[in-house]
């Protein structure tokens, strides 16, 4: 049996998951943490972005067992326990990112964790950031704008994302 | 001129739902009473029976009269938005356009994807680009209708004439008295009164618009932000299995025996069994007939335990009427035909063969690879065989079709099949087949009847696709002394299923821009035997069309020492509309030079650039759009090119969701520069040789260019732009890259040629 912290809660898992069963199936089939997606198996994509200990990982190479005793945030754990959504959501939501939508739990979550190390990143670091998250619809542009979007509005409220 | 390349099949089914979608409008609407609160609903009326079962005084219910407005009289507006949505964005688009004549409050209104129902709703489909054209009418109706309902019975209740009544944001306001009431308030009075015949409802005039044409966001957003379960991958059922498919790495052979003993020890797996094909599974199909390729099926109790076992799998494949296909073969076989005469003549005008040797003769050969959907959600369906009816959780992009598929399988009658429709991550047409659907429905009725996902692998969904077709376009033109186009002819070396015919979306229409504008032109056709399975993909045709077509009337230009623009201006000569494709598109010249010229205009057309960079401009018109666009590209020694920004003009009629569909602009250059720079799959006896995104590398956010896009004002009826601004991008591109170097790229995708990004 594991134990897993995820968006603050503690999860068990059950002897019948295999430990070196990737963590984004035990978050999607094992916890019904669905959010988080399945794009290629293969860490090509980044659809499957969550972070550990605040850090962007793509948790289809991540076996479960490594992720015991670690932070783990996934899309669903960013938004305030009122619903608030983060900037970074908000700003995703204000600049109408999405077209299918499919990759963007990952583009957020990537987007979260540049912004917290850099707060406000130039469209070249945008690029070099951003660059290991797949968009098949290409909302890239958007992406852009919403991560500079975010950035102010982070710096208008004084820092807090 | 058709620019939209669809199998018949398809086109029969567009010709039918028309029909129906027409009729249903000129029926008008019904009311329905049943609604929990007091409250109404209006339907389209859904012909004599119901109408009959109604005026009993039987309920209404959501379950079996879904309509487009229901308003309960908590005040509550929901609004049913009938296509699926794969990324296209008609979930917002399409209830906002019924939200604008209701002149509701769209900030409180609550869309929810309709039920699946020919009869209620005509067409339910995600694909040419056609849900706002084949529905801006009947959904203004649906707003304009109930809207007239709800003024009715205020000026009923108030005893005031309706001429005095406004209505705003869900409000119904009297001048005069000041008085006002919600939409909720009034709804009960609405319910008493008759629908007024359609003609009797009165539309806005575009000028009154409070919400078409702004910039609405998606109203699934906030879920997507939120990672909310919604799309077909997300969805769980209680007791649900986890399946996956594995199918003959050669295209189309038959599952022989297996190692299901061994598989079925595995951790987690349930079940393991072969299934058999059903149809030839090769050939795309949308008339809703069973399509599935034989395959082994893994139940287990997570998708990662069935992945694990799939990789412990042995089949033995039966080959003997599999692919055998090989891409460097078919390529050598095309230029084999390009120096013969051609197989087939597709159409004929004025007299080629006097003008080219009257003139100046340009000839070159144009090919392209096939590519795949490679839609970021892999193909996955969940199932639920019950024994006397079968529940669907779909991300499909045809409904309606599935419904056939999976009655037809099932062995059960329509009624007994209840599709959910979910959202698509990502469709581009893929989504337009059944396959994973039907190999969900026999995989759960051969587990016992449990509730079962299959779920493909990335792997799998790249090497079973219904490809873009690959092909060759070998033109010769002649150009006279005033160096106008004189002469136009393309041999159209494409692939066959049959040996007859060109595979599904693989056709060329004979009046295909130049050959409907030039009076001697000649288009001819040549077929190289497939069994490689070929389909729709974002803008079918057009997006190799438009490359070979705009790359070569360029080297025409260039021959004839004229601008671009000029050239493309001239050759469209007087503003007229040509004869409509079978769709009901029409090409209509005028447009053509207004997006040309707004789009030399916007992008600076004719600057001087440094060395090593210039524009390059495109036309086309498909799915009803007329689109001009210009690529600004740096190419440096190495061939490593740069595509700095891209402007696209547009002319597709008044805008319904300005930031959807600027988004859908923005995505289509995204999409068709990753396509045109480095995108291909190529096979070797039979067997697809990508199989994940390390080998079919889609363009990421730091090649992506700037996108400048620009809708013209014009009054014609709102057409789809989902697709359109798609085709003109890779020409745009090539064009851009002979005037920065003079090499010209001629095949799709440039990497072949030494080119990259």
């Amino acid at each position: 049996m594991l134990t897993l912290t995820i968006n603050g809660r503690a999860h068990t898992v059950g002897d019948d998951v295999d430990s070196k069963t990737p963590l984004l199936w035990v978050l999607r089939d094992t916890l019904n943490l669905v959010g988080t997606k399945y794009g290629c198996g293969v860490g090509q994509c980044s659809a499957c972005t969550v972070h550990l200990n605040g850090v962007p990982i793509q948790s289809c190479q991540v076996p479960v067992e490594s992720a015991v005793g670690q932070k783990i945030t996934t899309i669903e754990g960013l938004a305030a326990a009122n619903g608030a959504l983060t900037a970074v959501q908000q700003a995703w939501v204000d600049e109408d990112v999405p077209q299918c939508g499919y990759c963007q739990a990952g583009q957020i979550m990537r987007a979260t964790a540049l912004l917290a190390r850099n707060p406000k990143p130039t469209d070249a670091q945008i690029d070099t950031e951003m660059a290991a998250n797949l968009c098949r619809c290409g909302t890239y542009v958007r992406i852009r704008k919403a991560i500079h979007n975010a950035a102010a509005k982070i710096a208008k409220s004084g820092g807090a994302s | 001129m058709s620019s939209v390349y669809l199998p018949e099949s398809m086109q029969r089914l567009y010709a039918r739902r028309r029909e129906e979608a027409a009729q249903l409008t000129r029926r008008g609407f019904i009311k329905l009473t049943g609604v929990a609160g007091g409250g109404f609903v209006l339907a389209l009326s859904l012909g004599p029976a119901a109408e009959k079962a109604l005026a009993q005084g039987k309920p209404a219910s959501d379950a079996n009269l879904n309509p487009y407005v229901q308003i309960g009289a908590d005040g509550k507006i929901v609004l049913f938005a009938k296509n699926p949505d794969v990324g296209q964005g008609v979930k917002t688009s399409l209830p906002l356009i019924v939200a604008e004549e209701l002149d509701a409050d769209w900030d409180k209104v609550e869309v929810r994807q309709s039920i699946i129902s020919a009869e209620l709703y005509g067409l339910q489909l995600a694909g040419g680009s056609t849900s706002i054209p084949m529905n801006f009418d009947t959904l203004r109706r649906a707003g304009a209708t109930a809207r007239a309902m709800l003024v009715a019975a205020a000026a009923k209740t108030w005893n005031v004439p309706e001429s005095e009544l406004a209505t705003d944001k869900s409000v119904v306001r009297h001048a005069k008295s000041g008085r006002s009431a919600t939409y909720g308030e009034l709804a009960a009075v609405a319910a008493t009164l008759p629908v007024p015949p359609a003609d009797a409802v009165k539309l806005k005039p575009k000028s009154a618009y409070r919400l078409l044409g702004k910039r609405i966001v998606g109203v699934d957003n906030g879920k997507i932000v939120r990672g909310e379960p919604l799309y077909g991958i997300d969805q769980r059922v209680p007791g649900m299995l986890y399946a996956t498919f594995t199918k003959a790495p050669a295209i189309g052979g038959r599952a022989v025996s297996a190692n299901l003993e061994h598989v079925r020890t595995l951790p987690g797996v349930k079940h393991a069994f072969i299934v058999g094909a059903q149809g030839d599974g090769v050939t795309f199909d949308l008339s809703g007939a069973p399509a599935v390729l034989s395959g082994v099926a893994i139940v287990a109790s997570t998708t990662w335990s069935a992945m694990q076992a799939k990789k412990a799998l042995q089949v033995q494949w039966d080959e003997g009427n599999a692919s055998r296909d090989s891409w460097t073969a078919a390529v050598a076989e095309a230029k084999r035909l390009a120096g013969q005469p051609p197989a087939q003549v597709l159409g004929e005008g004025g007299n080629v063969e006097a003008a080219f040797a009257a003139g100046k003769t340009v000839e070159a050969f144009y090919g392209y690879h096939y590519v795949s959907h490679a839609d970021l959600e892999p193909q996955n369906c969940t199932a639920w065989f019950k024994g006397d009816s079968v529940e669907i959780w779909a991300p499909t992009q045809t409904p309606q079709a599935a419904v056939d598929a999976i009655a037809a399988l099932a062995g059960l009658p329509k009624d007994k099949v209840l599709l959910h429709q979910l959202r698509g991550g990502g469709g581009f047409g893929r989504r337009l087949a059944n396959d994973s659907v039907c190999e969900a429905v026999l995989v759960s009725k051969h587990a016992g009847g449990v509730p079962v996902k299959v779920q493909w692998t990335r792997e799998d969904d790249m090497a079973f696709d219904y490809y873009r077709a690959g092909g060759f376009q070998s033109f010769k033109a002649s150009i006279d002394k005033e160096g106008k186009l004189a002469a136009y002819q393309n041999h159209f070396i494409t692939f066959s299923l049959d040996g007859k015919t060109p595979a599904p979306a693989a056709n060329l229409d004979k009046a295909e821009f130049p050959a409907n504008v030039v009076a001697n032109q000649r288009m001819v056709q040549s077929l190289i035997p497939s069994k490689i399975p070929t389909g729709p993909w974002r803008a079918p045709g057009s997006n190799v069309n438009a490359f070979c077509v705009q790359s070569f009337l360029n080297e025409c230009a260039v021959a004839a020492k004229r601008d671009y623009v000029d050239f493309l201006v001239d050759l469209m000569g007087e503003p007229r509309p040509l004869p409509p494709d079978p769709f009901g598109g029409v090409f209509h010249t005028g447009r053509a030079v207004g997006v040309i010229k707004a789009a030399a205009e916007k992008s600076g057309w004719g600057r001087k650039l440094p060395a090593g960079r210039a524009l390059g401009l495109a036309f086309h018109f498909s799915h009803q759009g007329h689109f001009a666009e210009v690529a600004d590209v740096s190419v440096d020694a190495s061939k490593k090119v740069t595509v700095h920004k891209v402007w696209v003009v547009a002319d597709i009629g008044p805008i319904v969701n300005l930031s959807s569909a600027e988004n859908q602009c923005q995505g289509s250059v995204v999409d068709a520069v990753s396509t045109a720079m480095g995108l291909k799959i190529t096979f070797e006896n039979g067997r697809v040789e990508q199989g994940n995104f390390d080998k079919y590398p889609i363009l990421r956010v730091d090649k992506a260019p700037e996108v400048e896009v620009h809708f013209l004002a014009t009054d014609y009826a709102p057409t789809g732009c989902g697709e359109p601004a798609f085709p003109p991008v890779a020409p745009a591109i090539a064009n851009a890259i002979f005037a920065a170097t003079g090499q010209r790229p001629r095949t799709l995708p440039f990497s072949v040629e030494g080119y990259s990004i």
